[in-house]
């Protein structure tokens, strides 16, 4: 049992855990920050993803202690002042979502995607969230939804 | 029966529908006290088990007492009450629409309350497609009661004829005074009693302005802020991690066991029960530390594999009152031995998982006596009562608390999570939370049923069916009928002794004994050289299924196109659950690999009147893509007790990449009443894309998946692969 200090969302949470203990069962079961979520254990799904400085991270497949320092951004982290994202508010808009399980692993790795591609592609989007599973099957509104997030940047002007 | 309020219910017996806001049962009394002033609709049995009309329950005896299932507060704020379970069919929604309509009420102003015991009417579960047909007929039926409540308290205030008023927005209004009472005002310090028999004078659904509205998921702020928190999110002050020692294999018995490694663990309790071996600790890690350290030898018996798991189920049949004919008409023998054309077949389906996103969970407290858990299940009653037996509490003694959950698509019956988490927490006096790994998921729930589906069948020449015959083994009776015309016919489903626990599923068998039906129909088409449209509306009178395949086939283009040896184009339709749909699939194939790929799926769909149009394609459209995984790859590989496959890395799911150009043609009969949509939507992909192979191939696919890469049997498949 190690004292770590985590940068989530912005805010430094204090807690102790062992080295070798995942980032996700870190912020699960010792800040209660649910956000990312447990689907499989081994960077399968998705469900998990949160963004490490920026970039997306199976919260499953890294130990707490490894990123300790860097910036970590979960779910919770998207809105501003009490307005969604781009992504959030997109998902919201298209009812991209059915039971919802998946949902903030998806919406983190089409935060990331659009960060990197502002306007992409079906095809690239299809690579960037292959990875993330969504078993009600809702990948046709997903799509659609960062296809409208891409759009609702470029009409603020962000991109 | 000494109770005095049993009497009323006595005295009520006779009524279709007995309305009272007095007579509650105990346990339900301080709850209802917590609400405080305002109208309370509730509603004696008779309905309650109309409502679960046809099912049976492992005896369980159906509900005697009175429930509320509306309550309007002196706000004007409107709860509804029912057992039903949010797991992302969207009913949280499109049952608010249905009150909100009957009552008059702005959508906003209404809360589902659901799936937590303590507070909702007792309900069998949620599934088979029963929400939309049964509560959301009963729910409407309150709301009109309580809109008439309140109109007739207006009338007896303003001193007029009740039929003068007019009820919408919330609030009540003469129009010949221009006086509004708002319900809220109405409903302050009244109590009311009220009986209502005649019939329901519901709002049709052609004058629908909230109803058949495609108003966005109620609460859909909460899932893409993170703020929603499922049953494996609860946390309770003090909670621990709780872990459960597997058995090496199903049906084994524990030989020896070393505990010593994690009793030395600091903070770690070992917790053991005959067979149940659990550990729990102050954090998941050590949980899972002190659950590895622990050496336990089992003995599992040898079993059945995949390897001959289809002669093996016919060869080992269940006594079971299902097994008999379930249609029997003519001679089918008689009418084969003398017919044009015929044709036999065999097909099967192996084992899938449901693999929900979410895992069992389940956090148990103990309060005294009293047990509370948080948990994620299809039946939420159900868990109590098996919290009741392991426990040997009385009903009232257990509170169990659904989550809009990380769904179930029909695996999530059982409360096995829940049980466990409250042996732990009772051995430990605090509060646990059990959260099964993917692998405990895989290996200890329960899968879809494997199933062998023999057919032969004979037409004439001119393509009319003559002969129908349809054996399921195993895989289950739902969607066995067949909508052909056919004078000679024998439909027989026979149960078998599942080697592996198997349980509901979306859809169920009427998946397998669609994807045999509309691939032996195709079949016969081809062999009597009929278009596969053309032979099924030939030999089809239903006229909603027959509209349904009409619409499909218009819209995706059928007779248009042509199938070539890259190109296949397959069509299929069933009916179950009072859903009618018809799917068209266009699939690329590469002839030099092998490699087929689905590119569009064009799905008719109609469950009567429509109460969500946007949920309602999310579900159909949901429901396709999920058919991918079963109808090309899933399978559960097994041998000796053992599931081989218990990771995602490798059971292969549908993904983004496999997901066609999905179209959903809703046709919405405002004329017909309301089917439930969550399952049968499922059962169309499998034939169509299997049809599409045959057209552009000639090969005819009778195993579901049809092209994994690796076959049940551990070889690699030398025919198509996805």
């Amino acid at each position: 049992m190690g004292d770590l200090i985590l940068n989530v969302n912005g805010r430094h949470l204090r807690t102790s855990a062992p080295e070798e203990e995942s980032l996700l069962s870190v912020l699960r079961n010792r800040l209660d920050v649910t956000g990312p979520k447990y689907g499989c254990g081994e960077g399968q799904c998705g469900a998990c993803t949160v963004l490490v400085n920026d970039r997306v991270t199976r919260s499953c497949r890294v130990s707490a202690a490894s990123v300790a320092g860097s910036r970590i951004t979960t779910i919770e982290g998207l809105e501003e002042n009490g307005k969604l994202s781009d992504v959030q508010q997109a998902f919201l808009d298209e009812g991209a979502f059915q039971c919802g399980y998946c949902t903030s692993g998806m919406i983190l790795a089409a935060t990331a995607l659009l960060r990197d591609t502002p306007d992409p592609t079906e095809d690239q989007i299809v690579d960037a969230m292959n990875g993330n599973l969504c078993r009600c099957g809702t990948y046709p509104r997903i799509l659609q939804a960062v296809q409208r997030a891409s759009r609702l940047a470029a009409q603020r002007g962000v991109r | 029966m000494s109770d005095p309020r049993l009497s009323l219910l006595d005295a009520n017996e006779d009524l279709p529908r007995s309305l009272c806001t007095r007579a509650l049962e105990p346990d339900r009394r301080g709850f209802l006290k917590m609400l405080g002033g305002g109208l309370l609709i509730c509603l004696t049995h008779p309905s309650a088990r109309a409502q679960e009309a046809g099912r049976t329950f492992g005896g369980h005896e159906l509900p005697q007492e009175i429930s509320a299932w509306l309550h309007i507060a002196a706000d004007g704020k409107v709860k509804v009450f029912t057992g039903k379970v949010e797991v992302g069919q969207n009913i949280r929604t499109s049952l608010a629409q249905q009150v909100a309509e009957e009552l008059r009420v702005p959508f906003d102003s209404i809360t589902m309350v659901m799936g937590d015991t303590d507070l909702v009417p007792w309900d069998m579960g949620t599934f088979g497609s029963r929400t939309t047909p049964t509560m959301g007929p009963q729910l409407r039926s309150m709301a009109w009661a309580a809109r008439e409540s309140l109109v007739q308290l207006a009338a007896q205030r303003w001193n007029v004829d009740a039929r003068t008023l007019t009820a919408a927005d919330g609030r009540v209004t003469n129009p010949a005074t221009s006086l509004v009472l708002t319900y809220g005002e109405l409903t302050r310090g009244e109590k009311l009693v009220r009986n209502v028999s005649e019939a329901d004078p519901l709002t049709p659904a052609v004058e629908w302005k909230i109803a058949g509205m495609p108003i966005p998921k109620a609460n859909g702020r909460d899932f893409v802020t993170g703020k929603h928190k499922y049953p494996s999110d609860i946390s309770r002050p003090g909670l621990l991690f709780g872990a459960i020692v597997r058995p090496d294999g199903f049906n084994a018995t524990l030989a020896s066991l070393d505990i010593s490694a994690a009793e030395k663990l600091p903070f770690v309790k070992v917790v053991r029960d005959g067979d149940f071996v659990g550990v729990v600790a102050p954090d998941a890690w050590s949980a899972e530390q002190a659950r590895k350290s622990i050496r336990a030898v089992w003995d599992v018996p040898p079993q059945p594999s995949n390897h001959g798991l289809f002669e093996y189920l016919k060869a080992n049949p269940e006594d079971d009152d299902e097994s008999r004919p379930q249609h029997a008409s003519g001679s089918v023998a008689d009418a084969i031995a003398s017919a044009e054309v015929k044709l036999e077949e065999r097909y099967t389906v192996q084992y899938i998982a449901h693999a929900p996103l979410e895992p069992r969970a389940a956090v148990a407290e103990w309060n005294g006596d009293k047990l509370t858990v948080w948990t994620g299940t299809q039946r939420p009653f159900g868990v109590r009562d098996e919290l009741v037996e392991a426990f040997h509490l009385a009903p009232e003694q257990v509170r169990v608390i659904q989550p809009d959950m990380g769904s179930g698509y029909g695996g999530k019956h059982t409360g096995e999570a829940a049980v466990e988490a409250a042996r732990l927490a009772k051995a430990s006096g605090k509060p646990v939370k059990v959260v099964w790994t993917r692998s405990e998921e895989f290996t200890w729930g329960y899968l879809r049923p494997a199933g062998l589906i023999e057919i032969r069948a004979a037409a004439r020449r001119d393509g009319t069916l003559v002969a129908w015959e349809h054996h399921n083994y195993n895989s289950g009776p739902s969607g066995i009928a067949s909508p052909y015309n056919a004078a000679n016919q024998l439909i027989q489903y026979h149960p078998s002794k599942s080697p592996l626990r198997q349980g509901s599923y979306r859809g169920l068998a009427s998946t397998a004994n669609n994807f045999a039906r509309e691939s032996h129909i195709d079949g016969l088409a081809q062999a009597v050289g009929v278009d596969p449209l053309e032979f099924r509306l030939k030999n089809m009178t239903d006229p909603r299924l027959r509209a349904a395949l009409e619409a499909a086939a218009d819209k995706f283009g059928w007779g248009k196109l042509k199938s070539t040896p890259e190109r296949g184009l397959g069509i299929a339709c069933g009916t179950e659950k009072g859903g009618y749909m018809a799917t068209c699939a266009e699939v690329e194939i590469d002839p030099a690999t092998k490699h087929l790929r689905i590119r569009r799926v064009v799905e008719a769909w109609e469950s009567g009147a429509v109460v969500n149009p946007d949920g309602l394609q999310n579900q159909v459209m949901g429901a396709i893509v999920q058919a991918i995984g079963g109808a090309l790859f899933e399978q559960i590989l097994f041998a000796n007790g053992r599931i081989l496959n218990q990771r995602f890395a490798h059971y292969r799911l549908p993904r983004f990449k496999d997901t066609p150009q999905v179209e959903v043609v809703l046709i919405d009969r405002k004329d017909l009443p309301p089917a439930g949509a969550g399952e049968t939507g499922i059962v169309g992909l499998a034939p169509a894309v299997g049809n599409a192979v045959f057209a552009a191939t000639g090969s005819r696919l009778k195993t579901m998946p049809m092209a994994p890469k690796v076959l049940a049997s551990g070889e690699a498949n030398p025919s198509f692969q996805s």
